[in-house]
């Protein structure tokens, strides 16, 4: 794995929200394949880092690599081009349009129709739910069925790098579980996952690679599962 | 004339001015819808539709195409002054409101007057301050339903409005770039993370709006029988109305606003004196939002809902 070249490399970067420094030198890398999670507190940078990945906030120091190559100077709607999808803080479900536009706007992208369809499919197997509502306005859906429909619409354009800002917020906890499986399940299509999350216990135990992050860096980089363990984290996000 | 055929004759003449408030006021709610900005350089993007139409049409009579091909006649004036204008609103978007999308909103209205400005003074310099008379060729025949006149240049307008407002509500619901627009409009950074450019979106939203309105220019030269470089202001102000008493930003709203304002105005002009007219559309106005303020079919979803 050391000699693989990571799908997602960060070096030291620096993003700022006007005056605020928001990230204060973020480095990591992600390989291939693998789930990785960011996690910390509200208001860490967690979800300015994959702004910043996406190019909708722009990284005024540092650089972004997707699988080697520099992305930190391009648009949102170039990163998008290159394979990488995101459901963003806040699911932003376009509200008055159907389930089903919302994920055909997921693979706006792309022309090979008969693909589409069979991801389409795969979505609503994987989330049956939305089937039920292909003509329902996503603005009438409930918090978990858009949540559903925020990652089954990133799914559609087909990533190779897929970027989830907290799948779990605000969602019962029988509906967390379920998404956190279907995630597994996202990973063993291929899929690789960066995940950031509040909910520092579910993340970290899906993960193969887990962030700390406070106040714009990174301040612990280690395998998930000895995160899990590590005294400091369960003391200040996992509540034990 | 009895009461049926004035009945008749009143919805027809509703319908008519309905049709043509109601395609300038999309212009308005698409563009409000995409970039939040009121355009008001529309009035004069549809006097320039007017104008084109007229240009168009004189350079026809003169070869006497207008009498053999009378159909191939109205396609071309219609179709060269919705072109011309629909290039003329990427253009003004591109030059006054592009690079201003990240500054105040008031800039982008500062700048939307200046470009009203702008091109009122430029058709007057080019094209005079007086009436210009439109060559009628649409002529007076018509058909009677028992008592009420109507032409068929009346059914024409009509029925060119219905299949243009039709034919805009097929193309945002059904095409690709149709629902590209819908999304940009509903939300840009999102639009943006699916890969959607949407600079060409609001490209063809500054396409597509203004050229509605110069297909209202040209109906309303053909009908009336005259333009003038000022003639968009009042119509501006009216199908502006609509498009906020519909619901600003909502396609379907336009039409009905439209409709209403066409309908009342012609109501008043019935039974009342009609120099009045002009003051029942902001009468109408100000009791809808007073009772709702977002509009017939405004929505409050993209408000509420973060």
């Amino acid at each position: 794995m050391a000699s693989e070249q990571p799908i997602l490399k960060l070096e030291d970067v620096h993003t700022y929200y006007g005056n605020i420094h928001a990230l204060k030198g973020v480095s990591c890398a992600i390989p291939s394949g693998d789930i990785a999670c960011l996690i910390g507190a509200n208001g860490a940078g967690k979800s300015t880092t994959l702004l910043t990945i996406f190019g909708v906030q722009r990284a005024a120091e540092g650089k972004i690599l997707y699988k080697g190559r520099e992305i930190h100077h391009l648009r949102p709607e170039q990163v998008a081009a290159l394979g990488v999808s995101q459901t963003p803080e806040g699911r932003q479900i376009f509200p008055r349009m159907t389930t089903l536009e919302n994920l055909e706007m997921g693979a706006f992208l792309r022309g090979d129709k008969v693909a589409v369809a069979e991801d389409m499919e795969w979505v609503f197997s994987l989330f049956p739910v939305l089937q039920e509502r292909t003509r329902q306005l996503g603005g009438t859906l409930s918090g978990g069925e858009q949540q559903m429909l925020a990652i089954g619409r990133a799914l559609m354009s087909r990533p190779e790098l897929l970027l989830l800002d907290e799948p779990s917020l605000g969602l019962a906890p029988k509906l967390v579980e379920k998404i956190f499986e279907t995630i597994l399940e996202i990973s063993k299509s291929g899929v690789t996952i960066f995940l950031v999350e509040q909910n520092a216990h579910m993340a970290l135990s899906i993960s193969n690679t887990g962030y700390v992050m406070e106040t714009g860096r990174i301040v612990l980089t280690d395998k998930a599962s000895d995160l899990l363990q590590n005294e400091k984290v369960k003391k200040a996000y996992l509540g034990e | 004339m009895d009461t049926a055929s004035f009945i008749i004759q009143q919805l027809i003449n509703a319908l008519f001015l309905g049709s043509i408030f109601a395609l300038i006021a999309l212009g308005y709610t698409m563009v409000y819808g995409i970039i939040e900005l009121i355009n008001f350089a529309h009035g004069e993007l549809f006097t320039a539709g007017a104008f084109i139409g007229i240009i168009v049409l004189a350079a026809l009579q003169k070869t006497g195409f207008v009498e053999s091909h009378f159909v191939i006649t109205l396609i071309l004036v219609f179709g060269m002054a919705m072109a011309y204008v629909a290039v003329l609103g990427v253009a003004i978007e591109h030059v006054a409101y592009k690079p201003l999308r990240r500054a105040s909103r008031l800039a982008a209205i500062l700048s939307a007057l200046g470009m009203s400005i702008f091109l009122s003074n430029g058709m007057m310099l080019s094209q005079g301050v007086s009436d210009r008379a439109y060559p009628s060729i649409l002529g007076i025949e018509g058909f009677s339903i028992l008592d009420a006149r109507i032409t068929y240049g009346q059914v024409f307008i009509i029925v060119l409005s219905l299949l243009l407002m039709v034919a805009l509500q097929m193309f945002v619901n059904w095409t690709k770039l149709g629902k590209a627009m819908r999304a940009t409009a509903q939300n840009q950074t999102m639009a943006r993370m699916l890969g959607i450019d949407i600079d060409k979106t609001i490209r063809v939203t500054f396409m597509i709006g203004p050229a509605l309105g110069a297909a209202a220019g040209v109906m309303v030269g053909l009908y009336y029988g005259s333009v003038r470089f000022d003639m968009g202001f009042i119509y501006m102000i009216k199908a502006f109305a609509a498009a906020i008493l519909g619901g600003i930003g909502s396609i379907p709203g336009a039409v009905l606003g439209g409709m209403i304002i066409g309908g009342v105005e012609v109501l008043w002009s019935a039974f009342l004196p009609s120099e009045w007219k002009d003051v029942t559309t902001f009468v109408v106005l100000i009791l809808v939002l007073y009772l709702r303020p977002s509009g017939i079919l405004g929505e409050h979803v993209s408000e509420t809902r973060v």
